[in-house]
């Protein structure tokens, strides 16, 4: 039944994913907020289909990738119209949905049984460490997908080509604070992400920090991030080299998210 | 033209953004004189009329005069020389003279815009009427001005309803602003500055401020001119010196100077930066040639954007243009010819040429037909009648001649049209140079007086 919702809401986000790419083309305002209703309902069908996993399986549905993904598209779905009650950023949705889409689609093709949960990781730690690290990568999502807009737009107006593009998307200054507040939220989640994360290692491995792979590419993704905040508020980064930095932020938040539990397994894997 | 040289000239004499640079405009505009530049040259013999026109990229002295050309040629340079301290060489070297129907062109171009730096802004057109009224209050102005001068401002204005001239220069600050707003978003609370005082420039600085610029700047070579400007626009003045502490502060530099080189350069935006905090800055350089070093564009978060690069933001159609372009000249050599066909009527002499031709045309006509039918006629009786003729066409003639040259100047050309019309002296081409004008095919402003008629308003 909660696979059935998932797929209801892939379709629902696939067609709030057209709706945008609609309004981005056509710059019809009606199309946007048609499109935002449309992802709400998708929002809605999916907190619905995670809620009725979450009953049937007796523990937060935050394990398998099955779980994991279709955690970290609602957690975007969800940052993303929560932004856009404050902040209307246009043309955003056209970036974003499609991400929604994938993370979706890719916790679709995972396989969705629901698995005994490990003693290790039966916990209250579970939820909050999984849930707040998976917000805190859907924040660092949106940020990605802004700092793509932003170079998308500087490119434009650098080789002044002022044309379909350029009419299409937000000012650059407008980019930049909306990538840095993103950032601004979900940095410090992430760092409250491994915090919990490292208390829970301590009362299920004894011990807060074992340098596992997850561990470590968590810490540089971490230091990137870090380093890419201090830059900003320190020496005043923005523009094109902060929006780069951002981007390669996220590359290592995907890899500590993907490249070390399919490529370096450790302690951390997700269960399959 | 048929003028001799006891007739009235048109003679105008300038320098302009093009010929000259800006410290030698500075020294000509003759800020600083005292008695004011219009009523030096006024003092003149052989200036009957003047009309000082100094623009931020142009200084012009439009004259009349009756003395001759080369006398007020040479006084109007002494003189000009003299009071601004400007090397006699490099007067030459800058300078433009125009006589007669070229002048009457150089004006209408002025006022029209299309000489100007940016091609249609809006502003010189106000800077001419000012320079007239300027004149016409200090009692500059006499007959021949005061006709040109208001027939330039129907010219430009008529310039500008038939063709899309002036809308070009209004879309280029468009442009600008609405590119301000693509980099910063909200203008609210951004500053800005103006490096040089161009007309342009002041333009796109009303545009900025009318979005919510909250803060403005004008830098300029004379701090004189920053105030002023600043005063209009209600900014504050800067010198030059103290642009590179400015350049930390502001988020848009519109830059116009006649600066014959760069006067920013990439390492000096280079090395404000850092201080600046990598705020983003927009430059926009309007200036011909430019002011900015265009490998400022490649600095991160600086966005440089000349008036050529503006131009095609908002350039639907090069052809449209060039088109636009020739209609507004065309309107202009109507307007000439339409002009001068008036300046001719103010000539006396061949008015009362055509009069006596004209009589003595039809005398001898009617003599030679009577003569044929009479052919009994001694010679000492055709002498006798010929000598009748002779005094009666004479005394007929004497007194609208009188009339025309007893009539006072302001009033010479009504009497003179109206004589050539009661006489139809064709040989002056009212008629002929009205059609001339109307075949220029052009929707003819009909509610602009038919030309000759409008004599009065002087």
């Amino acid at each position: 039944m909660e696979f059935f919702l998932l797929q209801i809401a892939l379709f629902i986000y696939v067609a709030a994913t057209a709706g945008f790419v609609v309004n981005l083309v056509t710059m019809r305002k009606d199309v946007e907020r048609i499109s935002t209703y449309i992802l709400s309902a998708g929002l809605f069908v999916h907190t619905v289909g995670i809620i009725l996993r979450w009953v049937y399986s007796a523990h937060p549905p935050l394990v398998s990738f099955h779980e994991v993904f279709s955690f970290l598209a609602w957690a975007l779905a969800l940052a993303f119209l929560l932004f856009q009650v404050g902040h209307k950023l246009k043309a955003l949705g056209a970036f974003v949905t499609p991400i929604v889409t994938i993370f979706l689609i890719m916790s679709l093709i995972h396989p969705k049984a629901i698995l005994p949960l490990p003693p290790a990781l039966r916990s209250y730690w579970l939820p909050i460490h999984a849930s707040i690290s998976l917000i805190a990568y859907a924040l660092l999502t949106m940020s990605f997908c802004i700092s793509i807009m932003y170079l998308i737009q500087e490119r434009q107006i650098k080789q002044k080509r002022l044309g379909a593009i350029f009419k299409r998307l937000p000012s650059l200054q407008t980019l930049d604070k909306m990538s840095e507040k993103c950032l601004k939220i979900g940095f410090p989640l992430l760092t409250l992400g491994i915090i919990t994360g490292s208390i829970w290692a301590e009362k299920a491995w004894g011990a807060y920090w074992s340098w596992d792979p997850k561990e470590t590419w968590s810490l540089i993704t971490w230091f990137l991030y870090a380093a890419l905040l201090h830059q900003r508020l320190t020496v005043g980064w923005r523009g094109k080299r902060s929006a780069y930095m951002t981007i390669i932020g996220f590359l290592a938040l995907l890899f500590t998210f993907l490249g070390v539990t399919y490529l370096l397994p450790g302690a951390h894997s997700y269960a399959t | 033209m048929p003028h001799n040289a006891t007739s009235k000239e048109i003679f105008l004499i300038g320098v302009n953004h093009k010929t000259a640079p800006v410290e030698v405009r500075e020294k000509l505009a003759l800020n600083q004189s005292d008695p004011p530049a219009l009523k030096i040259f006024h003092s003149l013999p052989s200036c009957d009329e003047v009309v000082f026109l100094s623009t931020c990229n142009r200084v012009e002295v439009i004259v009349s005069t009756s003395k001759g050309l080369d006398n007020a040629k040479a006084e109007i340079s002494d003189t000009w020389i003299n009071c601004s301290g400007v090397d006699p060489e490099t007067f030459k070297k800058c300078i433009y003279e125009y006589v007669g129907l070229k002048a009457i062109r150089h004006i209408f171009r002025v006022a029209s815009s299309l000489d100007s730096m940016v091609v249609g802004e809006p502003q010189i057109l106000g800077q001419l009427k000012d320079a007239y009224r300027n004149a016409l209050e200090s009692g500059c102005c006499g007959q021949i001005l005061n006709k040109l001068m208001p027939k330039a401002f129907s010219v430009a204005k008529r310039i500008r309803t038939e063709t899309k001239i002036a809308s070009q220069a209004v879309s280029i600050s468009y442009a600008a602003v609405e590119l301000a707003k693509k980099i910063f978003g909200d203008l609210t609370g951004k500053s800005a500055m103006l490096i040089g005082a161009g007309e342009m420039a002041e333009l796109a600085a009303q545009h900025l401020k009318t979005n919510g610029i909250s803060q403005l700047m004008v830098a300029n070579r004379t701090l004189e001119r920053a105030v002023e400007l600043a005063r209009a626009l209600d900014g504050k003045a800067i010198s030059l010196k103290e642009l590179d502490d400015a350049l930390i502060e502001v988020d848009i530099v519109i830059s116009s100077t006649g600066a014959p080189g760069f006067i920013i350069r990439k390492e000096q935006i280079q090395n404000i930066m850092r201080p600046r905090r990598h705020r983003l800055l927009f430059f926009i350089d309007i200036a011909v040639p430019r002011d900015i070093d265009p490998k400022v564009n490649d600095i991160e978060n600086v966005y440089l954007f000349d008036i050529d690069e503006l131009k095609e933001v908002v350039e639907e159609n090069k052809a449209e243009r060039q088109k636009e372009a020739i209609k507004a000249e065309r309107i202009i050599e109507a307007e000439i010819i339409k002009f001068d066909s008036w300046l001719s009527s103010l000539d006396i002499v061949p008015v009362i040429r055509g009069l006596q031709e004209k009589a003595e045309h039809i005398r001898k006509r009617e003599l030679s037909r009577t003569f044929k039918n009479l052919k009994h006629l001694s010679e000492k009786d055709k002498r006798a009648i010929e000598k009748l003729t002779q005094s009666l066409v004479g005394k007929l003639l004497h007194d609208p001649i009188l009339f025309l040259k007893k009539t006072d100047e302001q009033n010479r050309s009504e009497a003179l049209y109206t004589i050539s019309k009661i006489f139809s002296l064709n040989g002056l081409g009212h008629e002929r140079l009205d059609k001339i004008a109307k075949d220029v095919n052009l929707k003819a402003e009909h509610n602009d007086e038919k030309f000759p008629k409008s004599m009065s308003r002087s």
